[in-house]
């Protein structure tokens, strides 16, 4: 990752450092004068988003943990206690919870716009694998966590997520009871769901040091999908792209606070408010709102081994992506019926979680299924759209493309329009 | 890294105001999200809520002690003998590593009452031992005078006498 670095200092205690264990040629390689794109546009601020999220996630994660109980009887307590007596607990928690909301937010932008440069292409796929890894593991984290506050809809998600492994032939009742521990969701099922929340966000940040990697080894992709010809073509990451993010987290802070400050519970269901009682379930149970596309694909289909596996293979279809598309266009820019096809599929992604939050009767389950065959459709024919489409014509290279349509890219670098309308 | 001060013309203390600005606010907007993370750690309201306690003094016979547990930790309230008060006013302040004076200590005479935790390391010193027949801490040798004072050992201050008032004359309120 330091290949970049042409780093010198004269100071020498950076000297002694550097010689034994070349740390500063190596931040200097990676976030200094690594070589990007010129012409990023703020969709590509989301993967430092992503990683500040994270940051904030685990920091506010352990102070709660500071606080919390994870026992069945006193988690709910504790949650309250760290809402009224400790000093800022509201803060923490309200940070944590919407943290996870916007972490979210913030990762589905960023998988959407890989979609639509297609930056998943060659030579990009294990930067996409991890990526999805890192979804996945997302998942888990933020459905455990969300156990851990012990009321009515922790209790409940945890029964029905946990219980969609009862449909695995033979051998359901079985898993289910093992991840339970029991014979229910009860205080083994709650103390190793709080292990395993505290566990997998490192488990993440494992797996962002590999996606970086394999990132910085071929470098960003960028709006026009085409690779750089020469040095022409890039800018050192800082200052240009260190002020460009730090831009968009401040208007992404702005944001963050302003649902934190005005409407903290605006994302959480009331319901999570009361303490968990396994004896009555809520009249409507729903997850958490990053989870509901999906959940809209597992009540769609009306077989219960079915419905899990489509859940599933919506996710894991992901993975083969790559393989699907079969244009060696990269950018949605230049492939007009790709283009059309990728919006269809952002709003079926909308209307999926919109139905997923929608008692399933009437018409909500008709939409349903068809919300959830085209889906699938979008993948199915992709690789067909591959072999018919005429993309336009590719432009000569980045620099040529910046500078015809009135970009910077002059002398005066630092008041560049660096970036491009599309 | 890439500086281009003065590069196209521009007013270098224009720019470097705008560099300073933004950093001073960046600064600020830090410091104000981090204190939270900070203050959390300090005791929340409901121990801050529990931090006094009431105690009846009525069933503590003379040379009787006890020990309540006050914020977690030990109080001792003793009965004192009338020779144990006398030994404790006869002590010149000279002799004293930490000087003060019992009638400080004792609002009462015969009720001494000091949070037992010995001021070298924490330890909890036994009572009615040691060289001045007060307190003794055996985690590293320190002795403790009929009044808590401090007079041999490693321990730098007397056991300290936490705030309380009479309610009555039977019933004391600590903390
Ligand atoms: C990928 C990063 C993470 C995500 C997405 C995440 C997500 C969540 C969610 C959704 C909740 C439920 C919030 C609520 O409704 O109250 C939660 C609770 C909790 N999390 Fe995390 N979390 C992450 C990292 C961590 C880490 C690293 C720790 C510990 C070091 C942690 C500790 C806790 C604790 C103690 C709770 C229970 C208190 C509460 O409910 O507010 N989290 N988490
Ligand atoms: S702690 Fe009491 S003497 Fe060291």
């Amino acid at each position: 990752m330091s290949g970049h670095s042409s780093f010198e200092s004269n100071n020498a205690i950076v000297k002694w450092i550097e010689y034994r264990l070349p740390i500063f040629s190596f931040i200097h390689g990676a976030v200094g004068v690594y070589p990007t794109p010129k012409n990023l546009n703020y969709w590509w601020s989301m993967g430092s988003l992503a990683g500040i999220m994270l940051v904030l996630q685990i920091v506010t994660g352990i102070i709660l943990a500071m606080h919390y109980t994870p026992h069945a009887d006193m988690a709910f307590a504790s949650t309250e206690h760290i809402m009224r007596d400790v000093n800022y607990g509201w803060l923490m928690r309200y940070m944590h919870a919407n943290g996870a909301s916007f972490f979210f937010i913030v990762v589905y932008i960023h998988i959407l716009r890989g979609m639509y440069y297609g930056s998943y292409k060659a030579p990009r796929e294990i930067l996409w694998w991890m990526g999805i890894i890192i979804f996945i593991l997302m998942m888990a984290s933020a459905f455990m966590g969300y156990v851990l506050p012990w009321g009515q809809m922790s209790f409940w998600g945890a029964t029905v997520i946990t219980s969609l492994f009862s449909a695995v032939p033979l051998i359901g009742e079985s898993i289910v009871t093992f991840l339970w521990g029991g014979y229910s969701v009860d205080q083994p099922t709650l103390n190793r769901f709080y292990s395993l929340h505290y566990l997998l966000p490192f488990v993440i940040i494992g797996v962002v040091f590999v996606h970086l990697w394999a990132l910085h080894h071929h470098g960003s992709n960028n709006p026009l999908g085409i690779d750089r010809k020469g040095p022409q073509d890039s800018i050192p990451f800082h200052p240009y792209y260190t002020v460009k993010d730090l831009y968009g987290l401040g208007v992404f802070g702005t944001i963050f606070a302003l649902v934190l400050f005005f409407a903290p519970n605006y994302m959480g269901h009331p319901d999570n408010y009361i303490p968990a009682n396994p004896l009555v379930t809520p009249a409507h149970i729903v997850p958490e709102w990053y989870f509901l596309p999906f959940y809209a694909i597992l009540r769609a289909i009306p077989d219960k081994l079915f419905g899990v596996i489509a859940m599933f293979a919506s996710l894991l279809i992901l993975f083969v992506l790559p393989w699907l598309d079969t244009s060696k266009v990269r950018s949605a820019r230049f492939r007009p019926v790709y283009k059309m096809l990728f919006w269809a599929f952002f709003i079926d992604c909308i209307i999926l979680g919109y139905l997923g939050g929608k008692p399933p009767e009437g018409i909500f389950i008709v939409a349903g299924r068809m919300a959830t065959a085209f889906y699938f459709l979008f993948f199915l024919i992709l690789p067909f759209i591959g072999w018919f489409e005429r993309p336009k014509k590719l432009p000569e290279s980045i620099s040529t493309a910046v500078l015809d349509s009135g970009g910077g890219g002059a002398p005066d670098g630092a008041t560049a329009k660096a970036e491009e309308r599309g | 890294m890439a500086e281009d001060k003065g590069g196209g013309g521009h007013d270098p203390s224009r720019r470097d105001f705008l560099y300073v600005a933004a950093g001073g606010m960046g600064a600020v907007g830090v410091a104000g999200a981090v204190w939270p993370m900070i203050d959390q750690m300090n005791p929340s309201r409901d121990v801050l809520a529990l931090s006094s306690i009431e105690v009846d003094l009525s069933g503590i016979e003379e040379g009787q002690s006890i020990t309540v547990n006050w914020r977690g930790k030990p109080v001792f309230i003793r009965h004192r003998t009338a020779k144990e008060i006398a030994e404790a006013r006869a002590v010149p302040m000279a002799d004293l590593p930490d000087p003060e004076g019992d009638e400080a200590r004792a609002r009462k005479p015969e009720w001494l009452i000091m949070v037992g935790v010995c001021t070298h390391l924490g330890c909890v010193p036994l009572g009615q031992q040691g060289e001045y027949n007060g307190w003794f801490c055996p985690c590293h040798g320190s002795h403790y005078d009929t009044s808590g004072r401090i007079r041999k050992g490693p321990a730098p201050l007397n056991l300290p006498v936490p705030d309380y008032v009479y309610l009555d004359d039977n019933n004391i309120k600590i903390g």
